[in-house]
């Protein structure tokens, strides 16, 4: 069982910012058209996380010309160039899934202090 | 060069590959064997996995002391392409392999106890609701006067798994000779700590 957990843990990155459920995150994926290489930002709401160790991924929700779109990036990918946090929001649940009801105004989150209680 | 070794399945993890893809693994401890014995048709005999004196019996204590070795649990023949490149006593490590080989991988399946025809064949079961009483039962099994028997060979229920199951084309993903592991891509038969054989195909 160790080597296993050994063989994971190399690919985590350490690079990452602290990110949590209801920061709202901008994400810059590289994407790889045939030879060329370029970067895509998403930004939008962590709606959820799935911590496990390498494998974490996070929820990213934003709503894109009045249509919700959420992505699941695996965190520790070496696809994703970098994590920046635009916002940190209060939250008081791990899941956010009632987002997808609310629009506008209502889909919105008080920001968290910055220090954290 | 012998085109194969004797491993222990570890595990399965998650990997990412060098075009940032996610892939799953099983990690095989792949040797080190040692070469007990040089056969006819450029075959060697090769030992892994350390046990115990007394459980070897006599003679073939002394097949390993002939070859001026230790005592090995598993012993199996494996091809080798040049028979004067290699030596009785020698160790083949996993540095036989490279990342992007495709091997066979050779293993024995858990087993699965007496399991019905719709787990072992994969038939498809009767209907659940609507007052059928035949669930996951086989159904006919021939026919009637003539040939009044059931075929040799007819699907039923009985002993599945614990035998020994080769999946032809594997890729390999990683290899790291120092630690002895082969990172196959995808599952492999057996449970976690089983023997496995890879050859290279």
């Amino acid at each position: 069982m160790n080597i296993l957990e050994h063989i994971e843990r190399e690919h985590v990155r350490l690079d990452l910012p602290d990110i949590r459920v209801g920061d709202t995150i901008k994400v810059h994926v590289r994407i790889v058209e045939g030879e060329r290489e370029r970067i895509q930002v998403f930004e939008g709401l962590v709606i959820g996380m799935n911590r496990k160790r390498a494998r974490t991924s996070v929820t990213v929700r934003k709503v894109s010309y009045g249509i919700g779109v959420e992505r699941v990036f695996p965190l520790h990918s070496p696809m994703i160039d970098k994590i920046e946090i635009v916002n940190r929001g209060r939250v008081r649940r791990s899941k956010l899934y009632y987002i997808r009801k609310l629009r506008g105004k209502a889909a919105r989150l008080k920001e968290r202090s910055p220090r954290p209680s | 060069m012998v085109q194969g070794l004797i491993g222990k399945k570890i595990g399965m993890v998650q990997v990412f590959d060098d075009s940032g893809r996610a892939v799953g693994v099983t990690v095989v401890q792949a040797g080190p064997c040692t070469v007990i014995q040089k056969k006819e048709g450029s075959k060697v005999q090769l030992g892994f996995g350390s046990i115990k004196d007394k459980r070897v019996t006599k003679p073939l204590q002394g097949h390993f002391r002939k070859a001026g070795a230790d005592l090995f649990r598993v012993l199996k023949e494996f091809k080798v392409d040049d028979p004067d490149s290699v030596e009785v006593g020698q160790e083949i490590l996993a540095d036989i392999f490279d990342a992007g080989d495709v091997v066979k991988v050779v293993g024995t399946s858990k087993g699965k106890g007496f399991a019905g025809v719709v787990k072992r064949w994969n038939f498809g079961g009767g209907r659940a609701t609507h007052g059928s009483r035949s669930h996951r039962i086989p159904g006919s099994v021939g026919q009637c006067a003539q040939p009044s028997r059931v075929f040799k060979g007819k699907r039923l229920p009985g002993r599945m798994g614990g035998g020994s199951v080769t999946v032809p084309s594997v890729l390999v993903i990683e290899v790291r000779p120092e630690e002895n592991l082969v990172f196959l891509k995808g599952p492999i038969p057996g449970s976690n700590g089983g023997i496995v054989l890879i050859r290279k195909s």
